[in-house]
């Protein structure tokens, strides 16, 4: 049986002057001990989804089973069986009390999964070496750098060793060392333990690393899913930028010619652009073309798509347009201010 | 049982949270001890005894002064004091706790009755030092009538500091929440006769604060601070203040337990 099990999951936000539709209709299947990612831009129903599944939120219409308890019949129970990692940007942050020590903040958080009072010190232990925090625990959460404090975070969603956690943007607002690490410690997770790991982004290079299956949610509606290699595949084909010595056109007519190339267009800089399925395949052939036919070359080259390809032909709009975060622009803010002070 | 075991979860988590920064919980108390030390003398030199029905009528002195004084600075306490817990709840929401703990099995209700429970033993300890102030300032009043006022204080928490976070929780601005408390809280409090007795305003005065639910309480402890139990002053006042808890546990509870938030 599917870990996760959705079906036309829906939530209708209503307020006194119109009706929004932040999500209609997504169905999901997530299969034990896959990493899963739902990538999608602000305001595409990540979250509003994300909620839903954790019991934060009810949906308006649809069914769900989550690691084996009924949504809606049984929330305590899918409660039970979760980690839930929330967002660490915009108007909350990621669950952790400032004034509170790393120690107590485990402690608690095994009181309220019910842990046994003997187990809870050996948990926190266990968390703290699997998740670095090693010799913090009697530091108190403010003191923490963002990278300590999202892995404290983390670590609490895994208190209870659950199968499945949800993680709400892990890693937006690290800095790429934190984050790397992070997704280290993501990896291990599956690895060690089996667990399941439903995760939301919106760097696609962090889905393309860490994610078994993607999920692409835009207005509300899922639009695609599948492994990363096979929506790029599906989706956009590869491109090849060919610049030959001369017979310019002549080279054009023959590579046009090939059953291979989908499109070919001549670019402002005289560069021949290739629309290819399975580039890598097909290049051998395209260049016995040439070859045969005594074109020389002056250079090759061969682009994979991005997941953010494969975005902007689903949805018509680039990821890259909406990745700031509110903790970066908090740092901007208080370096400008220090700035301004030297000054 | 699932919530008392949980009620006490939170209020262990919340009560270290509040010695960890006990500068607060004393400096709520600088309020009301300033009033008591620099307004209460005032106080004994005015007839309080006659225009508060009392038989001892003519100028009262120092003992009966803070025992009219000694209720209102209580309540004045309970007031300021729970109606104020909601702006740590919503830097709590802000910081994701909230979220945090609806995801786990934890007893929803449980996520406010645990502060309360905190609040109520914060707000006691502080009334045993305002009437430990009161006594060396010469208060005189009968040791079951300091336990009844606790009782009452004990009921006045818990429902304004319920109602508190519920509101808090609703609102997430402490911008918001600032104005709303004083608007709300300030006409409660000179409605309720704290500093002077009502009996000394006009008619139509008297008849609006017969909508502030302390009035009564008020009433109630001072006559327990008279000595006088068995008269409908009392049961009026025990009967407000059960109800009073009980309305706004119904109401914050609501709050805390619906599924979306």
């Amino acid at each position: 049986m599917s870990i996760i099990e959705a079906n036309g999951l829906a939530r209708t936000f209503k307020s006194r002057k119109r009706t929004v539709e932040a999500v209609r209709g997504v169905d999901l299947r997530v299969e034990e001990g896959e990493i899963v990612g739902f990538l999608g831009p602000n305001g595409a129903g990540k979250t509003t989804t994300l909620r839903m599944l954790t019991t934060l939120l009810e949906p308006t219409a649809g069914t769900a089973t989550v690691a084996g308890a009924d949504l809606l019949r049984d929330p305590v129970g899918v409660r039970r069986r979760i980690g839930y990692v929330p967002q660490a940007i915009g108007q909350t942050m990621g669950g952790t009390d400032p004034a509170c020590l790393v120690q107590e903040e485990l402690l608690d958080q095994a009181a309220l999964y019910h842990l046994d009072k003997a187990e809870a010190p050996r948990r926190a232990d266990v968390l703290i070496s699997q998740l670095d925090l090693s010799g913090l625990d009697q530091r108190l959460v403010k003191t923490l750098s963002g990278g300590q404090r999202r892995r404290l975070e983390i670590a609490l969603g895994l208190v209870h060793e659950p199968q499945l956690v949800f993680l709400d943007e892990p890693t937006t607002g690290l800095d790429p060392q934190s984050r790397s690490n992070l997704w280290d410690h993501i990896r291990r997770l599956r690895s060690d333990l089996g667990t399941t790991v439903f995760l939301t982004t919106h760097y696609l290079e962090e889905a393309d690393v860490l994610c078994d299956r993607v999920f692409i949610i835009d207005h509300g509606v899922i639009v695609a899913s599948g492994t990363p290699d096979e929506l790029k595949r599906r989706i956009s084909g590869d491109v090849v930028i060919l610049q030959v010595n001369g017979a310019r056109e002549r080279a054009r007519d023959l590579l046009a010619r090939q059953p291979v190339v989908r499109d070919i267009t001549v670019s402002d800089d005289g560069a021949l652009r290739l629309g290819v399925f399975q580039g890598a395949e097909a290049l051998p052939s395209l260049l016995r073309v040439l070859d045969d036919a005594g074109v020389t070359m002056h250079s090759i080259n061969l682009s994979r798509p991005t997941l953010d390809d494969v975005f902007l032909t689903m949805t018509g709009r680039s990821l890259r347009d909406d990745s700031a975060s509110t903790r970066d622009g908090k740092t901007s803010k208080a370096a400008d201010g220090a700035a301004a002070a030297r000054g | 049982m699932t919530f008392v075991r949980d009620t006490l979860i939170v209020f262990r988590r919340q009560l270290r949270l509040s010695l960890r920064n006990p500068a607060w919980v004393i400096i709520a108390l600088v309020q009301p001890i300033l009033y008591l030390v620099l307004f209460g003398p005032l106080l004994t030199k005015l007839p309080l005894g006659a225009l508060n029905g009392s038989a001892a009528a003519g100028s009262a002195g120092s003992a009966q002064g803070y025992r009219f004084f000694v209720p209102g600075l209580l309540i004045q306490l309970g007031l300021f004091g729970s109606t104020f817990v909601g702006f740590a709840i919503i830097s709590d929401w802000r910081a994701g706790v909230i979220e945090r703990f609806r995801v786990t099995p934890v007893s929803r209700l449980a996520i406010m009755s645990g502060r309360v429970l905190r609040d109520v033993l914060v707000l006691v300890v502080q009334a045993v030092i305002l009437v430990l102030v009161g006594l060396a300032f010469g208060l005189r009043a009968p040791v079951s009538a300091v336990f009844l006022s606790l009782g009452f204080i004990v009921l006045v928490a818990i429902g304004l500091a319920s109602v508190s976070y519920a509101v808090a929780l609703l609102i997430k601005s402490e911008d918001a929440f600032a104005p709303l408390l004083n608007s709300v809280v300030l006409p409660l409090v000179l409605l309720s006769g704290i500093m002077l007795p009502l009996t000394l305003g006009p008619g139509w005065l008297q008849g609006i604060a017969r909508i502030s639910p302390f009035r009564y309480i008020i009433d109630a402890m001072r006559e327990a601070f008279r000595g006088q139990y068995a008269n409908t002053i009392m049961l009026e006042g025990v009967l407000v203040a059960l109800g009073l808890a009980a309305v706004c546990l119904w109401l914050g509870s609501r709050v805390f337990v619906r599924e979306n938030a």
